[in-house]
């Protein structure tokens, strides 16, 4: 194929990486541990997306030259809710026990792969191993200069992980939530001390990284399709994106997710397309050989 | 839904011969989980690609000993060596793997370990689904010869298996037992419990978590062997991180991570939920009773939680103990404090 072509699906494979990824990364720096159920959320999002789409069937005639209507909008809405809650509630549950007794970073992460686990588990209890999608009707891609082509789909997808990079931008930056956050994730015993509710904080971030989480996952499923273990295979790309772009910091993340995305594609033009899930794992290893900080550092 | 499943539940019938094969299974995995106790209970190494490493055991061993391939098929080698040194073959391989794996990683954050061998496996698996003419793919590796099958009568084979697999598994269980228990092993726990105090007591840390990694993938990748030559085919599917890296990891966080026997509990615990509960398939209400391969995922991940909550040292409790040889002063202390 056409190397700006493949240019254009890494691109949108990207975004939708660094999309989970800046959900990723922010639970990363302000609870410290990997969360490995992070691709497990993304799941979730999907499914409860799908229940809107397909078993309520809302707004499901297309808009325009769009695949799906307006029942994407309560999709999302419902997802966001619904991964942010269960996020937050895992937390209470499991996390906020082992954090009160001095529990370190790997025991959390051991802790977030069981959940994953059984989050997988009961998804493929609920919706069967067989893969799904939104709509089936037919996308018709639109045709750029020099032939190369683009779904309506797609550039919806960007412009949606846009959207969610400027309000996470905002968030972070111009509300007094986001500074709390950016102190908490620093060095959260100072922000304790400086009066900071961290608990809170660290509810709000589950709430902000399962809402991310959700719509990247929604984003995926309209680019390809949704099954049981299609977050969990995203796993590894995001945590690369999250390692090239510094631990806690989001932009960083969503770069890596371009990066990581892009690699992957271009990669298919040499290599067999059998050998791309290899690809994050190599560009992961390189970056941990050479700067382990990531490419920007690990601040917020 | 029916994934394909270990032979045990498909072919043996009747509770002792349940019993048998259930037991040959457990013990593979037991030598896998006292490997991983070894990485992760003594020395802290936080491997989550331990399918990997027994993967890669698997098909080193399977490919030496198989006959050349026929033409339905394109794998390398076949040489139909002795099964013996397939097994060799595959610990070697394995250990080498984790010295591949351990020189840019273990220096590393210890949760980027965790990614980094994740992506092993992953890594692994596409290598052996999408190579031309390696490990004939998709399709994986079949009829692999079983050890001494010429010597026995089909009905008596499975005890000489369980016999064999318990002899390997206390083989390992003694030779841990001594190393962990010798100076190495106290070295190995200083390093779990505080690298840097092990480091300024003069100890070259990250080479002592490498040989812990290095004899740890070499065990696991001995075990993949014996797994191959007790199934007799192979293929990349089978080696997914549930089954051969989480499973494990619920045997050592069940059992008690940090000591031998613990690990061995472990396996016992968690190999007859796994392979027990699609006994019990038919007594279950239709809508667990059909997706009881789910369930059984369900309750792995529910014992990481629990244990982890409840009994974060796990069934068996690792001893507080620097040296076997001052527990009898320490006693004497204890009367003097009284």
């Amino acid at each position: 194929m056409d190397i700006l072509q493949l240019l254009i699906i890494g691109i949108i494979v990207g975004s939708i990486i660094g999309l989970g990824a800046m959900g990723l990364t922010l639970s990363y720096g302000v609870m410290k541990f990997a969360n490995f159920a992070h691709g497990d959320f993304m799941t979730l999002g999907m499914f409860l997306a799908y229940i809107v789409i397909s078993d309520l069937g809302w707004g499901t005639s297309p808009i325009g030259n769009f695949s799906f209507g307006f029942g994407l909008i309560p999709a999302i809405i419902l997802a966001i809710f619904g991964v942010g809650c269960f996020a937050i509630v895992t937390d209470h549950f499991v996390h906020r026990h082992l954090r009160m007794r001095g529990s370190g970073i790997i025991t959390m992460a051991i802790a977030s792969l069981g959940i994953g686990i059984m989050l997988r588990a009961i998804i493929q209890m609920v919706w069967g191993p067989t893969a799904f999608r939104f709509s089936t009707g037919i996308n018709t891609a639109l045709t750029l200069p020099g032939d190369l082509k683009i779904k309506p789909d797609q550039i919806f997808i960007c412009a949606i992980t846009l959207l969610c990079t400027i309000g996470l931008y905002i968030l972070l930056y111009r509300t007094k939530l986001g500074k709390a956050m950016r102190a908490t994730s620093d060095n959260s015993e100072l922000a304790s001390i400086a009066g900071i509710n961290t608990d809170r904080i660290r509810m709000a971030t589950w709430g902000i990284s399962g809402g991310l989480t959700a719509i990247a996952g929604i984003m995926l499923a309209i680019q390809s399709q949704l099954r049981f273990d299609t977050g969990f295979t995203f796993l590894l790309p995001m945590f690369a994106a999250v390692i090239l772009g510094g631990i806690g910091n989001p932009w960083g993340a969503l770069l890596g997710g371009l990066i990581v995305g892009i690699t992957q594609e271009l990669a298919t033009e040499w290599i067999n397309p059998g050998f791309k899930p290899g690809v994050p794992f190599v560009l992961l290893i390189a970056m941990l050989l050479f700067r382990p900080r990531g490419i920007f550092g690990s601040s917020i | 839904m029916i994934t394909p499943e270990p032979i045990i539940l498909v072919t043996f019938i009747g509770a002792t011969n349940w019993g048998v094969g259930f037991l040959t299974t457990v013990a593979i995995f037991a030598i896998v989980a006292l490997a991983l106790n070894l990485q992760w209970g003594y020395t802290g190494i936080f491997n989550f690609g331990v399918v990997a490493f027994f993967m890669v055991g698997a098909y080193t061993s399977a490919l030496l000993t198989l006959p050349p391939p026929s033409r339905f098929e394109s794998h390398i080698l076949g040489l139909e060596l002795p099964i013996l040194m397939g097994w060799f073959a595959g610990a070697l391989a394995g250990g080498l793997l984790a010295l591949i794996i351990g020189l840019p990683t273990l220096r590393l954050r210890r949760d980027f370990l965790a990614i980094a061998t994740i992506g092993v496996a992953t890594i692994i698996r596409s290598i052996a689904n999408t190579t031309e003419g390696f490990v004939n793919r998709g399709s994986g590796l079949n009829g692999i010869p079983r050890f001494l099958n010429d010597f026995t009568s089909a009905s008596d084979y499975k005890w000489v298996l369980l016999v064999i697999m318990l002899v390997m598994l206390s083989a390992v269980y003694f030779g841990l037992q001594r190393v962990t228990a010798a100076p190495w092993g106290r070295v190995l726990r200083a390093i779990r419990d505080n690298e840097d105090t092990a480091m300024a007591a003069g100890k070259h840390t990250v080479s002592f978590r490498m040989q812990a990694f290095v004899l740890g993938g070499a065990i696991m990748g001995l075990a993949g062997a014996l797994w191959a030559h007790r199934t007799g085919s192979i293929s990349p599917t089978a080696f997914n991180d549930l089954f051969g890296t989480f499973v494990i990891w619920t045997m050592v966080m069940v059992g008690g991570s940090g000591n031998n026997k613990g690990a061995i509990i472990g396996a016992l615990v968690v190999g007859f939920f796994w392979f027990g509960t699609p006994l019990i398939q038919e007594d279950l209400p239709d809508f667990l009773g059909t997706r009881v391969f789910q369930l059984r995922e369900l309750t792995v991940g529910l014992l990481i939680v629990l244990f982890l909550l409840l009994q974060p040292h796990g069934l068996i409790r690792e001893k507080a103990q620097v040296s076997r040889f001052i527990t009898e002063r320490k006693s004497i202390n204890q009367q003097q404090i009284k």
